[in-house]
């Protein structure tokens, strides 16, 4: 079955909508050129990340590092890409936890409707009104500071926002006629989701995935900053932050390059999900 | 009224699974209280754990410490012999809520003016300049404005003290750390809705029955823009709330948040429990509040309940 012919050419000129938003694909560059040398930094960071090297400690950058070294003498370029793997890792791994939960509960809660609907969303938004950081941060506690830990608790509490989203979505959809003609044509539920419901919550789910992506990597940050996230050797730029700001009377190239790094990052992931938002989202005003 | 008592009671269960959730955590850390460098004589522990109730299976202490809580009684705590977890939390929660309490005035007067500032003339340097610097302050986190605040202000120009705490001076650097960040989203999501808003009918009749434009702006447009406004105050209040554990321990503020921390570290389960508890209520409490304004606000939410 060919593709309808409207959707084709809706999404072509989403694309170059979004192509015509310079900040958006500078961001989108500047991203993949981070996430790129970050996740090759085992082949090509200058030095070791967990190297010390005592006699050349808290050096400012140099020529032969670039960025400095830290107290221990260990190359804080070397540091900053190892510790941009594990932030980008926790983001992108916390979100798709993020994304499948809140994907399922918000589907879910429309579909059965009603009281129970009722009831979920309820539970989604008194949820949202607890102090989530403080169940990270004693989750990361319990379970020791291991990695996949730390993915799963980040992720188990940054799905509220993305299951009311698209649980709106799915609900305007399921009264449509395209629904309600699938639906009569003897189509399954599980067929209607996955025919109709998730290529027309695409768009969303990949605004949403986008804009969870910094929250998530922020609540990483902070549970290191507090020292109760990553443990050394290993760092992220949270804990750099962390590590910076203590020292940064004497030291301040310790704080800057992380932090400058950090926001940049989160910054472009912004720009990044407005910029998709905007090209492909049809409500969202146009300039 | 009905409405208000319904959502009082509605907050019960809440606390209570949140007391419930956090105790099995709490008790789950690996480690003790009593567990320091030099094991103390197995006897001595005993009695230390028989005093605090700690012998007890967890159900049997969960249900004592509900019974108790009910009763108004956080628990002794463990790190601090003598205290009850209440007096050490009410010697430092005025600390917490009078930060917190600045730091979100100083976002609401400075975010909501921004926001209104940018929307009156749009997609000139008015709105660009402002709005590109809310876009960097939503990506700033808090850890890092702190230390490049405190690094300019006080250790460059030395206008201020880097930490410390006691006289309102020491409110300064904390207050707009956590305020500015807070202002950031405020002065976008102002902005944006009072651009929704202005396009509706409303607002045009009021403009075409021959309204002073000021007043249509601030009378007509802005109460309605506001809506959103203050529904995110409650989300803000717990951004607020973790931002406070960063910046505590940052400027050394003697406040709830780095007590949080210092009581995890500690393994201090009766003060893990009575500052989660004390967090949960404020923000529940809170976001009933910023509900009740927006009913007092919008006749339409009012009646709709």
């Amino acid at each position: 079955m060919s593709p309808p012919v409207a959707e084709t050419l809706a999404s072509e000129s989403g694309w170059q909508r979004f192509g015509r938003d310079r900040a958006a694909v500078w961001s989108g560059w500047f991203l993949a050129a981070i996430a790129a040398v970050c996740f090759l930094s085992p082949w090509i960071s200058p030095y070791p990340y967990m190297a010390q090297d005592l006699a050349h400690s808290a050096m400012a950058p140099s020529a032969a590092h670039w960025l400095g070294t830290d107290l221990l003498g260990r190359d804080v370029l070397s540091r900053l890409l190892q510790g941009g793997m594990i932030s980008l890792f926790v983001g992108l791994i916390a979100t798709s936890v993020a994304l499948a939960v809140g994907i399922c509960y918000g589907v879910l809660a429309a579909e059965v409707g009603g009281r129970a609907e009722d009831a979920m969303m309820r539970f989604v938004d008194i949820v949202s009104t607890l102090p989530l950081t403080l169940i990270v941060i004693l989750c990361t506690v319990v379970f020791g500071q291991n990695m996949p830990m730390i993915f799963l608790a980040v992720g188990g509490v940054s799905w509220l926002t993305m299951a009311r989203i698209i649980r709106n979505q799915t609900r305007e959809m399921k009264g449509s006629q395209f629904v309600q003609a699938a639906e009569s044509l003897g189509q399954s539920r599980w067929g209607v989701f996955r025919r109709h419901y998730l290529p027309n919550l695409a768009g969303t789910i990949a605004v949403c995935a986008t804009l969870t992506v910094p929250g998530v990597m922020l609540l990483e940050a902070f549970v290191s900053f507090l020292g109760l996230g990553v443990k050394a050797p290993m760092t992220s730029w949270g804990l750099m932050i962390k590590e910076g700001a203590d020292i940064m009377e004497e030291c301040p190239w310790l704080l800057i390059s992380p932090s400058v790094v950090f926001a940049l990052t989160l910054l472009s992931l912004n720009f990044l999900g407005d910029g998709l938002r905007d090209a492909f989202d049809p409500r969202s005003s146009r300039k | 009224m009905a409405y208000v008592l319904r959502r009082l009671l509605e907050m019960v269960p809440v606390l209570l699974v949140v007391v419930a959730a956090t105790f099995f955590l709490a008790h789950a850390v690996p480690g003790g209280p009593f567990d320091k460098e030099r094991p103390m004589p197995a006897e001595v522990k005993a009695r230390l754990e028989q005093y605090y109730g700690l012998d007890r299976p967890l159900p049997v202490q969960l249900g004592n410490y509900v019974v108790r809580l009910a009763q108004g009684d956080l628990g002794p705590s463990i790190k601090y012999p003598g205290w009850s977890v209440r007096e050490v939390i009410g010697s430092r929660i005025g600390v917490s809520f009078s930060l917190g309490f600045v730091a979100l005035l100083i976002a609401v007067l400075v975010g909501v003016p921004v926001g209104v500032l940018a929307a009156s003339r749009p997609n000139s340097w008015l709105d660009r300049v402002p709005m590109g610097f809310t876009l960097v302050g939503i990506c700033v986190p808090s850890f890092v404005l702190g230390p490049i605040l405190a690094l300019v202000f006080a250790l460059g120009l030395g206008w201020l003290p880097p930490c410390g705490w006691g006289s309102p001076i020491h409110y300064v650097l904390p207050a707009c750390t956590l305020g500015l960040i807070t202002a950031a989203p405020l002065a976008r999501l102002t902005r944006g809705s009072l651009m929704e808003v202005r396009s509706l009918d409303y607002v045009r009749t009021a403009r075409a029955k021959g309204l002073p434009p000021l007043r249509v702006w601030f009378v007509h447009a802005l109460r309605n823009a506001l809506l959103p406004v203050v529904t995110y105050l409650g989300p803000a209040a717990a951004g607020l709330v973790s931002g406070s554990f960063v910046i505590e321990s940052l400027f050394d503020v003697p406040g709830m948040g780095r007590l949080f921390v210092t009581a995890i570290i500690n393994r201090d389960v009766m003060l893990i429990l009575g500052t989660t508890i004390v967090y949960a209520a404020a923000l529940l409490f809170l976001n009933l509040a910023a509900d009740l304004a927006n009913a007092a606000l919008n006749p339409k939410v009012a009646r709709g309940r």
